[in-house]
């Protein structure tokens, strides 16, 4: 009892951390999206509050607080306040699965996980909360009887089933290396360098797309485009409401960076592991393991800023386009190549780099392909029109 | 088994609202509160991979086309009363006819054969050995039925497809 009772504080103390770092990246996120957007375009940025404008956060919720919170009369009240908790609910519940380090040794024989919950499903976990995240802003549309925020909604609800069969089919992939459902295993089994990244260029590309389109970010903010529907889905919201939609955007993009870092990038995984095991003992290690899972997380919250404000807004039709017609095809050659270059190496014994050699071959051969193809499809086009 | 019956309340308890409510979409999101509730009960049953799958298909993919449709309507329009008797009478046939098939597959099995410790596997319902069983004993009806839903994807998109300058239906 005694030893149960010391693992759960040590893993609701983990769960609270967790907890924190993801609303602390998310808040500190708000000021550095500034702060990138004012270096790309030549501003100074937020500077006012406190030393380079530091506290702009927290001066940022204080007047989200300070607002009016206004429901429209004739909205469905009871799902108008739904909408941003559920957003705020399925941002926070992916972490669950998210390995966020190795064992950690506590003394007196107890090992803690740094992983919330290690199931043998973690991926279709997060899969699953995935796709339970466009109920947030659906519900909120709909609710606000607005027809610009209906169409936000509706836009929302379109992409995600769009994006998320792209997004599956590029985790099968990963599946197929590593033979397991499980985060954790996914982790270990890239251990040493061998990330999966090496084995899955395109797999990568496709998943990093599908992303960007499930967290409503620039390129595909199609839910919320300004020019065409005022404020999209959150049109009607105003105060810590609309607060909530904006911030579980935050941590949308920090979670999915940080599955990106657990599916592609190693995880916990860093180079000199070994070194610092030897020279500091295990727990120091696991440490700096958890703050390279977040360091890559941080990485790609700033991929996401930097195309944010590089890349501008997609038509409709293109976001569609590209959903069906140019990811859902990449992913599935993705898959038949995976297993192809599978058959020919792994299971014949041979060494890793011929599947690295054989991965990128393929993607290599395809793109030389498909340049041909439209070559080939312009030229025809070309005649057809002359 | 406190917990069972608590959610097994709760399940029915959502079903029933999602016949009794008046707006579609509450109908909607109560069914996805049941679906919840269901995939609780597989989590109950040492059946992760369903429940996930469950959540994914069905919470995540089917609901919320079902949400997307309804919220197109006009739901402030009051639409006359399209249930005629024979409806009625048919959605009545079809339920019993499904209540009945139930019934008859509960008497048959037999509860009083309580499952040994010794002999069961902890690992039945994990994704593991339901892949096994699939793949192994049951690999025909398996293809069988991706064969349907082929057939069910190719027919949903003939549906759909609109010539150019054909009628839409």
């Amino acid at each position: 009892m005694e030893i149960t009772s010391t693992l759960f504080t040590a893993k609701a103390i983990y769960v609270g951390a967790i907890f924190a770092v993801t609303l602390g990246v998310a808040t500190y996120s708000t000021y550095f999206e500034r702060i990138v957007a004012a270096f790309m375009q030549d501003r100074v940025g937020p500077d006012r509050a406190g030393p380079f404008g530091i506290f702009q956060p927290l001066a940022d919720a204080v007047k989200m607080f300070m607002k009016e919170d206004f429901i429209p009369a004739q909205s469905d009240k009871w799902l108008f306040i739904a909408g941003p908790c559920l957003s705020m609910l399925t941002a926070l519940m992916t972490s669950a699965v998210v390995p966020f380090g190795d064992t950690l040794d506590l003394g007196n024989g107890l090992m803690l996980d740094l992983q919330g919950i290690d199931v043998n499903i973690g991926i279709l976990w997060v899969f699953g909360i995935v796709s339970l995240g466009v109920y947030g802003v659906l519900i909120g549309g709909w609710a606000s009887n607005n027809k610009f925020a209906l169409i936000g909604a509706i836009r929302a609800a379109s992409q995600n089933i769009s994006y998320e069969l792209a997004m599956g089919l590029s985790i099968i992939a990963i599946l197929m290396l590593s033979g397991s459902l499980s985060t954790k295993n996914i982790v270990e089994v890239q251990q040493n360098g061998h990330w999966n990244i090496l084995y899955q260029p395109l797999g990568f590309v496709i998943f990093i797309v599908c992303a960007f389109a499930e967290c409503n970010r620039t390129p595909f903010d199609l839910p919320e485009c300004e020019t065409e529907l005022i404020g999209g889905y959150h049109t009607e919201y105003s105060s810590m409401k609309l607060g909530f939609y904006l911030f579980s955007e935050y941590i949308n993009m920090f979670i999915s960076g940080a599955v990106m870092a657990t599916l592609y990038f190693g995880g916990y995984d860093y180079p000199g592991h070994d070194f610092i095991v030897g020279k500091f003992g295990n727990n120091i290690a696991v440490l700096l393991g958890v703050g390279a899972v977040i360091g890559k997380a941080l990485v790609f919250v700033f991929i996401f800023m930097w195309v944010r404000w590089t890349i501008p807004r997609f038509r409709y039709d293109q976001l569609m386009g590209l959903g069906w017609t140019g990811l859902i095809p990449l992913a599935m050659f993705n898959v038949v190549l995976t297993g192809a270059v599978m058959l020919f190496t792994v299971n014949e014994g041979g060494s890793n780099w011929i599947t690295v050699a054989g991965s990128w071959a393929g993607v290599a051969i395809m793109l030389v392909f498909m340049a041909f193809y439209s070559q080939a499809q312009y030229k025809k086009k070309k005649l057809a029109t002359a | 088994m406190n917990f069972w019956y608590f959610l097994t309340a709760l399940t029915l308890l959502s079903a029933l609202m999602v016949v009794l409510s008046k707006n579609p979409i509450h109908s909607v999101l109560y069914l996805v509160f049941t679906f919840f509730c269901i995939s609780g009960h597989y989590v109950l049953l040492n059946a992760q991979f369903l429940m996930v799958v469950n959540i994914v298909v069905y919470a995540g993919a089917i609901m919320v086309l079902f949400l997307f449709v309804i919220m197109m309507m006009d739901l402030s329009k009051n639409m006359p009363d399209s249930k005629t008797t024979i409806t009625k009478l048919a959605g009545a046939v079809l339920g019993g006819t499904l209540l009945i098939i139930v019934v008859a597959a509960t008497r048959k099995m037999d509860l009083r054969e309580v499952v040994s410790p010794q002999t069961f596997s902890s690992q039945t319902g994990m994704v593991e050995g339901l892949g096994k069983i699939l793949y192994r004993d049951y690999v025909l009806p398996f293809e069988l039925i991706s064969v349907l839903f082929f057939v069910a994807m190719v027919g949903a998109v003939m549906l759909g497809k609109r010539e150019a300058g054909e009628r839409n239906f």
